[in-house]
């Protein structure tokens, strides 16, 4: 059992009040009371509806804010949920919240909620996103139903979202988890996400929580986590989910929490994902993979230019990090017109394990490395939205797939430079 | 008389032959010394560039970019630099500690000037290689940064983040060194300011119409391109 240390006597006091519970729901915030008071509505709708005599607790973990949501959560009294809903509960519904210390990181919200769920004995536990604006009462259901009466230890979510959302999902980050980990998980970096008390207390405790590494992007770490410790894993379908508004300044900032985190974990890692072989599809309930077709104005001629300023900018970088003819390469197509620019499935993958290689033997300081990462990707998001503008879902579906093939068919050049001394 | 001339003669040889006498077991001492210096700086050349060639210290000196100004000079490795660096200060201190053994009145001055001098000189190297670790390190940070936020002159960005650190680090080394300390001081302060200048001209005159274009860029094309969607890559 790890060291409850870091929760405040105040929150410690508030938990030993709720006693033990079946059901915990996390909330980790930071000034999110535009949306936060619906949000808990939902969930207490959700809990209502699908769970009416299991004893729950709402935990919100909160990184300081200063707009009262703490408040707004801890004020949502279960009589409010009554009207909306045609089932009483028949235990109480507790929210209660706390404030941690320092700057806000999703890793220290999660380890409070983790925390709280092992001292609370809780069976089945979800996290949801105080970001998302779409969540229904249903959500809940599908991200707790599998844990507590199918006995799956971490229930990851899929949605209904837009062919062009999720690029760094689509193009690398499940591509990468899959043809390493063998096991085909579409979004390993979830914003809403169930899992069993086993697997909360198992990751509380190995998880090393001062490495600075995963104080953001936690979410990742719980999911290869888990697949490494063998705990059953299952996707559930969600739903339609509304993209977060991000600026492109915010690309960095992403890439470290989870292409960083990737590539940190492939470290620890390595004994087992060397030895993994093909892919295996994981249990799904409901669709793995929806996609939507509305037209999209794109900036594609910023996406470009930003691409070709990178390579040449960032060339005596990139002479560290990528082969001389992998490099030689995206010089070439740099300098290729908009018309004929093509980034190359496999000459992406290629990059993404020059980059994984390159990072493990930090041939540079490692943040520089996922830093300059950013304007290929870029490229990369350029070919993707060029070559499925017009496709429908079947060939977005066909050329994600294909996509991961490629990953899967270079994995040994990753295993050639990773072994390979210097 | 000629007895006389004799005399002289003999004692002058006598004196000759004392003073070899004198000389001659402290001269075979410093040969000794020398020797036996030459073997320890050696050893230490060896043992040195080994731990260097364990703890990569070719790629800490990548970073800091002394590798590539080596290469520029056609010089060895820094591992290769160092070593010899250590080998050359072992024996040369050996050897002066062998002159001083001669009894040389002005040289024991000086031999023991250069021995106070080492500490100083030691703690220069350091200092210009770490300032040049951070040097290139910031110049990376600044560059990558700057490209990734779409700034105009990343390069020259990057350049000058380095170009000010090296002039603040030669600084600090030229004083430990203490080589001239006031014509650095007033180098440093022309350097600096001239530095200071050029980029305000720069900036000011020379890049007028990048200013322009950065702030059409920023706040006119910004707000153009709020029509258009922004991907979310989660």
């Amino acid at each position: 059992m790890e060291d409850g240390n870091f929760l405040t006597d105040g929150f410690l006091r508030q938990l030993i009040n709720v006693g033990e519970v079946d059901i915990l729901v996390g909330l980790p915030t930071h000034n999110n009371a535009r949306n936060v008071g619906s949000i808990v509505h939902t969930i207490r709708d959700g809990i209502l509806r699908g769970f009416p005599r299991e004893r729950a607790v709402i935990i919100n973990a909160d990184g300081g804010s200063r707009d009262g949501t703490p408040e707004l959560i801890t004020s949502v009294s279960i009589d409010d949920a009554r009207p909306a809903s045609s089932v009483y509960a028949l235990r109480t519904l507790h929210a209660i919240s706390t404030k941690y210390a320092g700057t806000p990181h999703s890793g220290v919200a999660l380890r409070t909620i983790l925390a709280a769920a092992e001292l609370l004995r809780a069976k089945a536990c979800i996290v949801m996103s105080p970001e998302s604006e779409s969540i229904t009462p249903e959500w809940v259901s599908s991200l707790l139903r599998p844990v507590y009466y199918d006995g799956f230890d971490l229930v990851t979510p899929t949605y209904r979202r837009h062919k062009f959302d999720g690029l760094l999902m689509t193009n690398l980050l499940y591509p990468m988890v899959r043809a390493l980990y063998g096991v085909r998980i579409r979004e390993a970096y979830m914003p809403e996400f169930g899992f069993s008390g086993r697997l909360g207390s198992e990751f509380l405790g190995k998880n090393r929580w001062n490495d600075g590494i995963g104080e953001n992007g936690i979410e990742l770490s719980l999911t290869l986590a888990a697949v490494t410790s063998g705990f059953r894993v299952c996707q559930s379908f969600l739903g339609k989910k509304d993209p977060v508004e991000r600026r492109s300044a915010d690309l960095v900032p992403t890439l470290r929490q989870t292409v960083g985190v990737l590539f940190s974990a492939l470290e620890s890692d390595f004994e087992l994902w060397s030895a993994v072989s093909g892919s295996k599809e994981v249990s799904t309930t409901g669709s793995d993979q929806e996609l939507v077709l509305d037209p999209l104005r794109v900036n594609r001629k910023r996406l470009r230019e930003m691409f070709v300023r990178g390579v040449s900018e960032l060339e005596s970088v990139f002479q560290s990090i990528l082969s001389p003819s992998t490099l030689a390469e995206l010089k070439r197509i740099a300098g290729l017109g908009e018309e004929e620019f093509r980034y190359p499935a496999e000459l992406w993958v290629r990059t993404v394990y020059e980059f994984a290689a390159a990072y493990r033997k930090s041939v540079i300081n490692r943040d520089h490395i996922i830093q300059a990462l950013a304007p290929l990707f870029r490229g990369r998001v350029f070919t993707f939205v060029v070559e499925n503008r017009s496709g429908s879902a079947t060939d977005v579906a066909n050329n994600i797939e294909g996509l991961c093939l490629e990953f899967e068919r270079l994995k040994p050049y990753l295993l050639e430079m990773w072994k390979s001394k210097e | 008389m000629r007895e006389m001339i004799v005399n002289e003669l003999t004692q002058a040889v006598q004196d000759l032959a004392r003073g070899f006498a004198h000389y001659l077991p402290r001269f075979i001492v410093m040969l000794i010394l020398a020797f036996v210096g030459w073997l320890i700086a050696y050893v230490v050349k060896v043992i040195l560039r080994s731990v260097l060639r364990l703890i990569k210290f070719d790629r800490l000196s990548e970073n800091a970019g002394t590798s590539q100004l080596l290469a520029k000079a056609a010089l060895p490795s820094a591992t290769e630099m160092l070593s010899r660096f250590v080998f050359w200060v072992t024996w040369l201190g050996f050897i002066l500690l062998g002159v001083s053994v001669l009894g040389i009145l002005g040289l024991q001055e000086q031999v023991a000037r250069f021995f106070l001098f080492l500490p100083r000189l030691f703690v220069a190297v350091v200092i210009l290689f770490f300032g040049m670790l951070a040097a290139g390190f910031s110049a990376r940070a600044a560059l990558l940064a700057s490209v990734n936020a779409n700034v105009p002159s990343p390069r020259l960005l990057s350049l000058a983040v380095r170009s000010i650190i090296m002039v603040f680090v030669l600084s600090v080394v030229f004083e430990e060194l203490g080589l001239a300390e006031q014509t650095m001081l007033v180098a440093f302060g022309i350097a600096f300011g001239a530095l200071m200048l050029g980029l305000a001209i720069a900036f000011g005159i020379g890049g007028r119409d990048l200013a322009r274009r950065f702030l059409e860029e920023k706040f006119v094309r910004n707000k153009k391109e709020q029509d258009e969607d922004e991907l979310s890559p989660l």
